[in-house]
């Protein structure tokens, strides 16, 4: 079980109130992803779940009994941390076994479940290596293991990928999704990567200055971003956000346009421009058009468009496909 | 490029600074040794002759020798005990987050910067004395006889004088080992549910080997010469009660004028640190290996 309750959870450092007040509700088995720019108080947060902060004000509860006084240690949840946080002095066995050992547990149950979890994350052949002898991977997933053999309520993961290489992130990023479907606990996952936040997770709460913008599935935020922020930290390339007189003939103070749902052609269109930068990934070709009299736009193009600097194109809205929103930023029905 | 010629070049080259070092330690070394082997007495210049080893005999069948000896690893060990468990302590206390941390800190190093000399005559006069120290103020408020310290028992009081001297060197090491231990492991002990004394003794003190045994190594080197302390408070007595092996060569060859037997002590001191030496690396070398 791992059921998580924010209600009016508040941080304040001093005068400066890091979060001003939360309620969120994790459900069981759920892949929840704090997503937000640095600073916007996700690490925060995740710390004050795990107790390694106190709260300034509000109620935390973990399965229905209020955690918001307990220490650390009685919340029943693991942490896996950016720095992974390996104990250097002992092996990858001690380092799984610790939390067994402070939980008092029989030395032969505790070497069962260190095997079990060892095999789990490919770890059987360096147990008794040292962790400065492995590999970012390699450590990323004994700090993995020592999260599970507790068997937690709830895993939290502070940006457990950012400091590995690109191609190693996709590994493990795939791993922890396999683990979440193998073990179905809640996990709450923190990172500032939206690309990370889209592929792994069950519900995505995008956080900006201490507060929620948006809570939904990624699909969700991606179709209808509930205010501008979402709108522009969701999704990559960057939505296109035009404000101005073309806007104002929308009825709006900004619209809003993903760069898949712009046509474009050689010949005939709403919005003429000329191409400033193509990047062609193959698969697809992201366009820079410079647009008379809006700016600069992104438009996503076939892998096969054979368009240089300095072309002239005509772009066309899809219809429909618009998002629309007031001057305070908030999206227009 | 690293060819045959150039290295022999550079061997020429930084041979000068090495014949100068190796030359800076050995010519002391060979004299003393030289010296041990004559009859020299400073009483009759001029009368040097060979004596084969009965200085040292004489030195090794004095009967101020084993104590010296016994005196001598005893102050050392003593020291380091205190030292090495009070820095700790210390250090973790000091790691806590409080106001005026700057200020504390400088004062507990302060005793560091105090002259061997001037520290042991405070100590000896204004805590020690058993008639205008402050111990002896103290005993004598709560109605009790006053302790003399020095005459009762010389060699703890000179231990103390000298741990006092050496517990901020200690402090301060440990101190920064504790500053650079990651927090995030603390914080994942926490959160696997070590208790504060778990943390200590899982996290925070392997953490700390290294520093120790840094600690230990450097205090053993400079603790088997402490001199001046003994110098200014007891003489080496009452008796040759906190007499140690550096105080007998002092007295054989400046009290007695015997060149000749304090050289030979000499020897024997380089050779009973080197004794030490090995016993310390070889109990907590393997620290030092990352």
């Amino acid at each position: 079980m791992g059921r998580i309750t924010l209600r009016n959870v508040a941080k304040r450092f001093g005068d400066v109130a890091v979060i001003p007040s939360i309620n969120l509700e994790v459900e069981d088995g759920e892949f929840v992803v704090f997503v937000g720019p640095s600073g916007c108080g996700k690490s925060t947060l995740l710390r004050l779940i795990a107790g390694l902060e106190d709260v300034s004000g509000g109620v935390i509860e973990i399965d229905g009994v209020n955690a918001t006084e307990l220490p650390p240690a009685r919340r029943g949840l693991a942490m896996v941390f950016q720095s992974y946080a390996l104990y250097p002095h002992m092996s990858v066995r001690k380092n799984i076994a610790f939390p067994l050992k402070m939980a008092g547990m029989e030395p032969a149950e505790i070497a069962r479940k260190v095997e079990a979890a060892a095999a789990v994350l490919n770890l059987t052949g360096y147990l008794d290596r040292r962790p400065g002898q492995l590999s970012g991977g390699q450590r990323q997933r004994v700090a993995i293991g020592r999260a599970i053999v507790r068997e937690p309520a709830a895993f939290l993961f502070d940006e457990p990928l950012s400091n590995l290489d690109a191609a190693l992130r996709v590994n493990m990023r795939l791993e922890i999704s396999e683990l979440h479907q193998t073990l179905k606990t809640t996990m709450i996952y923190v990172t500032h990567d939206q690309v990370e936040a889209m592929t792994m997770a069950d519900k995505i709460v995008v956080l900006n200055l201490g507060r929620i913008e948006q809570v939904g599935s990624p699909l969700d935020l991606y179709r209808a971003p509930a205010n501008l922020f979402v709108a522009g930290f969701i999704g990559s390339p960057k939505m296109n956000l035009i404000d101005g007189p073309e806007a104002a003939r929308q009825g709006a103070a900004t619209i809003g346009l993903r760069p898949e749902h712009i046509d474009l052609s050689g010949s005939a269109g709403i919005w003429r421009g000329t191409v400033g930068i193509a990047e062609h990934l193959g698969s697809d070709t992201f366009l820079r058009v410079q647009v008379e009299g809006i700016g600069m736009i992104t438009v996503r193009a076939g892998g096969d468009t054979d368009l240089r600097h300095g072309d002239a194109v005509w772009l066309t809205p899809q219809p429909g496909r618009m998002h629309r929103f007031d001057a305070d930023g908030k999206a227009m029905a | 490029m690293a060819t045959q010629h150039s290295r022999t070049v550079a061997r020429l080259m930084i041979s000068p600074a090495v014949i100068l070092l190796l030359l800076w330690m050995i010519v002391p070394l060979a004299m003393t040794l030289y010296f041990s082997f004559l009859r020299y007495n400073l009483l009759m210049p001029g009368m040097e002759e060979w004596a084969g080893f009965s200085n040292y005999r004489y030195f090794l069948t004095d009967p101020a020798f084993f104590t010296a000896l016994r005196n001598t690893l005893v102050l050392v060990a003593g020291v380091l005990l205190i030292t090495v468990i009070g820095g700790i302590l210390l250090a973790l206390l000091l790691d806590q987050p409080m106001w005026g941390q700057g200020i504390v800190r400088i004062l507990v190093i302060a005793p560091f910067f105090v002259m061997p000399t001037v520290s042991a005559l405070v100590w000896t006069n204004m805590f020690m004395n058993p008639v205008n120290g402050l111990f002896a103020h103290a005993a004598k408020a709560l109605g009790l006889q006053p302790y003399d310290f020095l005459a009762q028992s010389p060699l703890l009081s000179i231990t103390l004088i000298v741990a006092w001297q050496w517990l901020p060197f200690a402090t301060l090491i440990l101190l920064t080992a504790l500053q650079s231990l990651d927090s995030e492991q603390m914080e994942a002990a926490a959160m696997d549910g070590a208790g504060p004394l778990s943390r200590f003794i899982y996290v925070t003190m392997p953490h700390l080997t290294r520093s120790v045994t840094v600690v230990i190594l450097i205090q053993t080197i400079f603790l088997l010469s402490v001199f001046a302390e003994i110098l200014v408070t007891t003489n080496g007595g009452p008796g040759t009660a906190s007499t140690t092996l550096t105080y007998l060569v002092y007295v054989q060859s400046m009290l007695q004028f015997d060149v000749g037997g304090g050289a030979a002590g000499g020897i024997v001191a380089v050779i009973l640190a080197n004794i030490v030496a090995i016993f310390l690396m070889r109990m907590i070398g393997k620290n030092l290996q990352a």
